[in-house]
């Protein structure tokens, strides 16, 4: 395959972009790609992308216009910062501008709901609350067995019973949903 | 425990040539991003913080049975040549070479597992296996994952899973990445189409040499896009199901290459192992280009006595520091061109 832009050396760097939700292709040569990463850098860093997308997503959300001091109280970064950079501070972040975030996570992965694995540390500290609040339950118990495990250094007992809480989790929600209650 | 300098005298586990569909596939490669919660990512953090983390990380991997005899190195310590080394190597990014300070990495002595302290965020974990394995690489880097899970605080949230410096990561925080050879599907110009498709799919192509965007020698690097709304396992059966198609794909056009342009191909595989075999002065570009065709010259069976590793080893070893280390000294662009000649005369004709 020939590069698409001096049509002289053979393609070996393949771009995809995508503007206003049409893909185009391109494929160039060395040279070429390289001419072309530097004027991409000036004009279109991996921050500004992000940054345009966060735009959009302030568009979709309507009313709202994240005020630019709206800031992460446990880092300090703003949400200009984020805008500027394209990265966040801290975990904390995350809560500080949920509200922003949540449409710009959906726009980029098409879902926000997390679905996957949950480390063994989260679920533990989950039974202290859950331990105390409630103090009984098949979760709580399998809750406190998990502890048990980490403190132990016993990862694999730790992981199965973590799934299982997942397991006991899931069936009690859709029991509930099936009461109606 | 192992030493970087062992590394040169090896073959990295990932690049032996074994494995489901090795004809195909060299490697299966996941990595998750990880950070510890309430701890500034690393680009935001003050140099104690950073430094927190390190001394964090380290205290983890020690108890982590995977990564007993694994090599801690701090990026500081390392001069230029092995900072580059480790990057070909496929252990570390570029990135994280150019900014040492507060940077960290520990690597397995098999080089199978490598985890990058404080590049973009505060954990980088990377599994990589010989082949089309995508399931044992999740077996293996999951167990990792959830041995550091009981030592480090993990930034988690219930609503969007592992919180990563970069939204584009949020949610499982996992890319799994399969690098495959395509040669035939490049000379039928069929390559276009397949990856047309696969963008189509949302995943992203990058060529042999990390995180780059070049494709050189045939190599390309398939992976996920997004990491958020399914679950682990999910998203790897859906690689794994475009991988498939892909390698049959690959498999057609090597018959279809075989049965209408034999003489074709054989011309331009043994011009390949006869220019290997005796140029004195080659450039890294024609050797992967060449190599390629060496390899699939082995792979369909036509070259006998050339083991698929030996060839793997070769586009590793012949990339500049990798150079510099044989030779122990730094040298010119002319030199390396030599060297590296040498190196590709000396172990082909070892084997054959």
């Amino acid at each position: 395959m020939l590069c698409n832009l001096c049509n002289k050396n053979q393609a070996t760097v393949h771009l995809t972009e995508i503007v206003d939700d049409q893909m185009t292709e391109l494929h160039l040569c060395d040279d070429c790609a390289k001419k072309k990463s530097v004027q991409m850098e000036q004009q279109f860093g991996l921050s500004d992308l992000l940054a345009g997308l966060v735009d959009y997503s302030k568009q979709l959300g309507g009313q709202e216009k994240p005020p630019a001091s709206t800031q992460c109280s446990f880092c300090g970064l703003t949400y200009e910062d984020f805008r500027k950079i394209g990265r966040l501070g801290c975990s904390e972040c995350y809560a500080a501008f949920a509200r922003y975030l949540g449409p710009l996570l959906k726009r980029i992965h098409g879902a926000s709901q997390h679905v996957g694995k949950v480390p063994l540390s989260g679920v533990a500290e989950e039974t202290k609350t859950a331990a105390r609040a409630k103090g009984s339950g098949a979760a709580v118990d399998l809750k406190v067995k998990l502890q048990e495990a980490i403190d132990r250094e016993e990862f694999e007992e730790a992981a199965r019973l973590r799934d299982a809480i997942k397991e006991a989790e899931k069936k009690k929600k859709s029991k509930t949903e099936e009461t109606g209650q | 425990m192992m030493d970087i300098n062992d590394l040169i005298n090896q073959v990295s586990s990932w690049l032996k040539g074994t494995g489901p569909n090795s004809d195909i596939v060299i490697s299966s490669r996941i990595r998750l991003a990880r950070n510890v919660s309430k701890t500034p990512f690393p680009h935001w953090a003050k140099k104690n913080d950073a430094e927190q983390v390190v001394v964090a990380a380290k205290a983890a991997f020690e108890r982590t049975r995977e990564l007993k005899d694994a090599a801690f190195l701090r990026m500081d310590d390392l001069d230029n040549i092995d900072k580059q080394f480790l990057v070909e190597r496929h252990l570390m990014s570029n990135e994280h070479a150019a900014r040492p300070s507060q940077k960290a990495l520990s690597i397995t002595s098999l080089e199978d597992v490598a985890i990058m302290v404080n590049e973009e965020d505060h954990l980088r974990i990377q599994v990589m296996e010989s082949g089309f394995d995508l399931d044992k690489t999740w077996e293996v880097i999951n167990s990792i994952d959830d041995q550091i899970s009981g030592f480090l605080p993990y930034a988690f949230s219930r609503e969007w899973g592992y919180l990563t410096a970069c939204p584009t990561n949020t949610g499982t925080a996992m890319r799994g990445s399969v690098m495959l050879h395509l040669p035939a599907l490049v000379m039928t110009r069929q390559i276009n189409r397949v990856l047309e498709a696969i963008a189509k799919l949302s995943f992203t192509t990058r060529g042999l040499y990390g995180e780059g965007t070049q494709a050189s020698g045939n190599f390309f690097q398939i992976s996920n896009q997004v990491s958020m709304g399914q679950r682990e396992e999910e998203m790897l059966g859906n690689i794994k199901g475009v991988i498939r198609q892909i390698i049959e794909q690959e498999e057609k056009a090597r018959e279809l290459l075989f049965s209408e342009h034999r003489e074709m191909l054989e011309d331009r595989i043994w011009r390949s192992y006869g220019t290997l075999k005796n140029a004195h002065i080659i450039t890294s570009g024609e050797t992967v280009e060449l190599l390629s065709m060496l390899r699939l010259g082995a792979d369909v069976g036509l070259v006998k006595n050339i083991e698929r590793g030996l060839i793997n080893e070769l586009f590793i070893l012949t990339q500049p520091a990798h150079l510099q280390k044989l030779e122990n000294k730094k040298l010119s662009a002319n030199e390396r061109d030599v060297k590296r000649a040498q190196i590709i005369r000396e172990r082909l004709t070892q084997q054959s």
